[in-house]
């Protein structure tokens, strides 16, 4: 027989602050309260004297001033007389813009490059791995600065290319690559061309439904429709008997030699930091996420590949039904970390004169008016938002492809 | 049944040696065939990858091999190439001496930051092998008073009094930590804090008594010294302080938690080049008016704190990774808090976070080179600044960046190369 009894019930004492582990926490978390506040307070009231010695104030009003200096590449119209706020929203823009070619540019790269390191072709293995760690180990900042040496000390003044006979020809007659950046050509949207363009649309849109419709068909029926011709079928067809029948609306701008004496008229000028920044952040970050596609491949365990050769797969559908879906899962997150990285290092733009936020908000914009605290805050807050948001994607496939178990 | 032996003339009793295999199947064809042509496909990438290969070569090779080395300035070197393709190497050996060391430290004192250099190596021997004789830490803990002192110079008092701080702390720590490990960190930081007061307010200052060295100030560093220093103080500083956070933020206490997530995932949301500036023209209206605090140790605290924050996230992973029997056999055995991350976790999680670690620590030696946008001359500040800008090497680019190129993957791909020996060495598991 047991007696039940209640556990003694203490009196709460002072010293059980220290000694019991149920209350010390609390100890402990008081006293760091008061070190927080203090520290804070210390911080805070260091900040007021030195601004006060200086004459200085935290106010914001200056973003509504004038900027009063020139952006050579915007998104939005922009002038030296808009505000400063309107200097950081181009800022903004052209970072995001740069991150966004990166991201995509770096992918591309990055795919194939960690696909070819596992080729079996020896030459192609050996020249990835000397790609891979070659970018990996030199820092960004010097390839950036490498290759906007390429862009603007290697490259030929616009001038070669001027005139009735030329030093040099434009590139398939369509591309100038000179020192003040590449001239591509540039489309021009005539009456008419909306038709074409929401004709292409909906061909995009057939296409899906078509892929779609094939493989319910497969799953249902055991049926194989064609898909790699259709596709391009209904993709083209339409669209390019819109484009004649509507006359051909959309032409080129294409670059002129002959347009003016001093300049390349025409055409979609790509600047040279623009270019710099974008093509040294994706091939630095491509060997990054190399590395990553590596890794993922290889974490699908062999076993996976031979059971789907044994249920007599080709090695392209063993590749895209059973390998890459798996490998997926393990790259996309480091993916999506190093899209967060290409954001960042963006801002090392400033270094070749790309305006992205951190070189107008924070630079030109900080110095003009000395507002050191309210840019810096500014900027940090703009950089942490882009990467909370990230981060909470990421966040968000993690919890949508976790293994569901039972 | 016939008697095979009568009926035929000869039948053979041992085996035919075997014939080769046929060329196309052994030595290198057969290498060739598999590794680079093995289908239509695969030769086509090796011929494209041969293109690449001759393309790149084709304008490098000439450029390296035809360099010219002895020169002093950009002209000569023109002279002598007289229009061939070639580089200006002669950049590297005239100006060496500023690339390393920056433009500005005393020429006649170069000795001291190469010593301080070498003995780096012997410092970072023991933490890096384990099988070096333990006692070799001693002088790891040394070195970083020794370097200061060196590099620096100055009255030999000050690396001395914070190394008997240091010391006396230590020495408190160890007497009371057996009772409390809170006690003994305190109590260690508050001895050392007493000793340094006490033992200022009694050592001789100026420059005039024995054993002090011609003084340097930090505005003189420069050069890839300015890297090392950047690189190797803030790694070092950053492992604790990360560890810290990291533990902080597996806290059950939310109060410390919220501090330690807000400051993650605050210095991991911005770029570096923010927190320079923070550094440049932010940071020293946080300290007090009368104080001056130099640029170079304004940078310090933002790197470290920068690679804190990173190296917190490592450390998390492998706490995270560890199983969760491991934190309730610490509990089972009646061990406190800081006495079963002292002796049960840590050493399991830190050596899951090794190569995590290390990482950073490369990332973070290539970040410092950012140092250059706020004005610093670190080795690409050189490159960018001082050197081009001299008129005997106005217009040299490439041989320049091709140094730093150099120098950089030589210390990084040196440092990844450790990390995967060390991962080697670690694994314990047995598969």
């Amino acid at each position: 027989m047991t007696i039940m009894t209640e556990p003694p019930k203490e009196a709460f004492r002072l010293s059980m602050l220290i000694n019991d582990t149920r209350y010390r926490s609390l100890t402990f978390q008081a006293i760091a309260a008061i070190a927080l506040a203090l520290i804070i307070f210390y911080l805070a009231n260091n900040v007021a004297t030195n601004l006060a010695k200086l004459g200085l104030n935290i106010d914001f009003s200056f973003l509504g001033a004038q900027a009063g200096y020139d952006i050579n590449q915007t998104l939005i119209p922009y002038s030296s007389q808009s505000t400063n706020l309107s200097a950081a929203f181009v800022g903004i823009l052209n970072t995001l813009l740069v991150a966004f070619l990166a991201c995509i540019t770096a992918t591309i790269f990055g795919v194939l490059a960690g696909v070819l390191r596992l080729s079996n072709n020896w030459l192609v293995r050996k020249l990835m791995s000397f790609y891979v760690e070659i970018f990996r180990n030199i820092p960004v900042l010097i390839w950036i600065l490498m290759i906007y040496g390429v862009m603007t000390i290697s490259l030929s003044g616009p001038k070669a290319y001027l005139g009735a006979e030329p030093s040099k020809e434009l590139f398939l007659g369509l591309f100038a690559f000179t020192n003040r950046g590449i001239y591509v050509p540039a489309p021009i949207w005539g009456p008419g061309s909306m038709v074409v363009v929401v004709t292409f649309i909906l061909s995009v849109i057939a296409v899906i439904a078509y892929r779609r419709y094939a493989t319910n068909l497969l799953y249902r029926t055991g049926k194989l429709l064609p898909t790699g011709l259709p596709t391009i079928a209904i993709l083209l067809i339409p669209t390019i008997f819109m484009f004649f029948v509507m006359g051909q609306p959309i032409g080129l701008d294409l670059p002129d030699p002959l347009a003016n004496r001093f300049n390349l008229r025409g055409g979609l000028q790509i600047g040279a930091p623009l270019i710099a920044i974008w093509f040294a952040l994706s091939i630095y970050t491509g060997a990054f996420i190399a590395e990553n596609v590596r890794a993922g491949i290889q974490a699908v365990s062999k076993g996976q590949t031979e059971a789907a050769a044994a249920l007599g797969l080709r090695s392209a559908r063993i590749m895209s039904l059973v390998v890459l879906p798996q490998a997926l899962r393990v790259i996309i997150p480091p993916l999506i970390s190093q899209y967060l990285n290409i954001t960042k290092n963006s801002s090392l733009a400033i270094l070749v004169g790309y305006a992205d936020v951190t070189a107008t908000l924070g630079g030109i914009t900080l110095n003009q008016t000395g507002r050191a605290i309210e840019c810096i805050l500014l900027l940090m807050l703009f950089y942490l938002i882009i990467s909370l948001t990230i981060s909470s994607v990421i966040n968000v496939y993690n919890n949508s492809i976790k293994l569901k178990e039972r | 049944m016939v008697d095979s032996t009568k009926s035929v003339a000869f039948v053979r009793t041992e085996d035919a040696p075997s014939l080769p295999p046929p060329s196309s199947a052994a030595g290198p064809v057969k290498w060739l065939r598999e590794n680079l042509f093995a289908t239509p496909a695969n030769a086509i990438l090796t011929v494209l990858s041969l293109i690449a290969i001759y393309l790149l070569l084709r304008d490098f090779l000439p450029w390296l091999l035809n360099g010219v080395w002895n020169s002093d300035s950009l002209a000569g070197c023109r002279e002598v190439l007289q229009g061939a393709t070639g580089g200006c190497f002669a950049v590297l050996t005239e100006r060496w001496n500023q690339l390393l060391f920056g433009f500005t430290y005393p020429t006649d004192l170069y000795w001291r930051p190469t010593v301080a250099f070498a003995l780096f190596f012997l410092a970072a021997a023991p933490v890096l092998f384990f099988d070096l004789p333990r006692k070799l830490l001693i002088f790891t803990a040394l070195f970083p008073f020794i370097a200061y002192y060196l590099i620096w110079g100055g009255s030999i008092w000050t690396p001395i009094l914070s190394l008997v701080g240091i010391i006396v702390g230590y020495i408190v720590y160890s007497r009371l930590v057996v009772s409390s490990f809170a006690a003994g960190f305190f109590g260690a930081i508050l001895a050392a804090v007493i000793v340094w007061i006490v033992g200022g307010s009694f050592v001789p200052d100026g420059f005039a008594v024995e054993g002090s060295m011609r003084s340097v100030p930090s505005r003189d560093l420069g050069g890839f010294m300015l890297n090392m220093m950047l690189g190797v103080t803030c790694v070092s500083l950053s492992v604790p302080i990360g560890i810290a956070l990291a533990l902080g933020r597996q806290s059950s206490m939310p109060l410390i938690k919220f501090v330690c997530v807000i400051f993650i995932e605050f210095i991991r949301g911005v770029p570096l080049i923010t927190l320079l500036f923070v550094a440049s023209v932010m940071l020293a209206y946080f300290f007090p008016p009368e104080a001056t605090v130099d640029l170079f140790l304004r940078v310090v605290i933002m790197i470290t704190l920068f690679s804190a924050a990173y190296i917190a996230e490592v450390v998390r992973g492998g706490l995270a990774a560890l199983p969760k029997g491991q934190y309730e056999a610490g509990d089972s055995l009646g061990l406190d808090y800081p006495q079963a991350m002292r002796l049960i976790i840590l050493p399991q999680a830190l050596k899951i976070s090794i190569p995590g670690i290390v990482n950073i620590a490369v990332g973070l030696f290539k970040d410092t080179v950012l140092v250059s946008v706020i004005s610093m001359f670190d080795l690409i500040g050189m490159i960018r600044g001082p050197i081009p800008a001299s008129p005997d090497w106005n217009g040299v680019y490439w041989e320049l960046f091709g140094f730093a190129s150099v120098l950089f993957f030589i210390c990084c791909y040196g440092i990844s190369q450790y990390s995967q020996w060390l991962e080697r060495r670690l694994a314990t598991d047995h598969r």
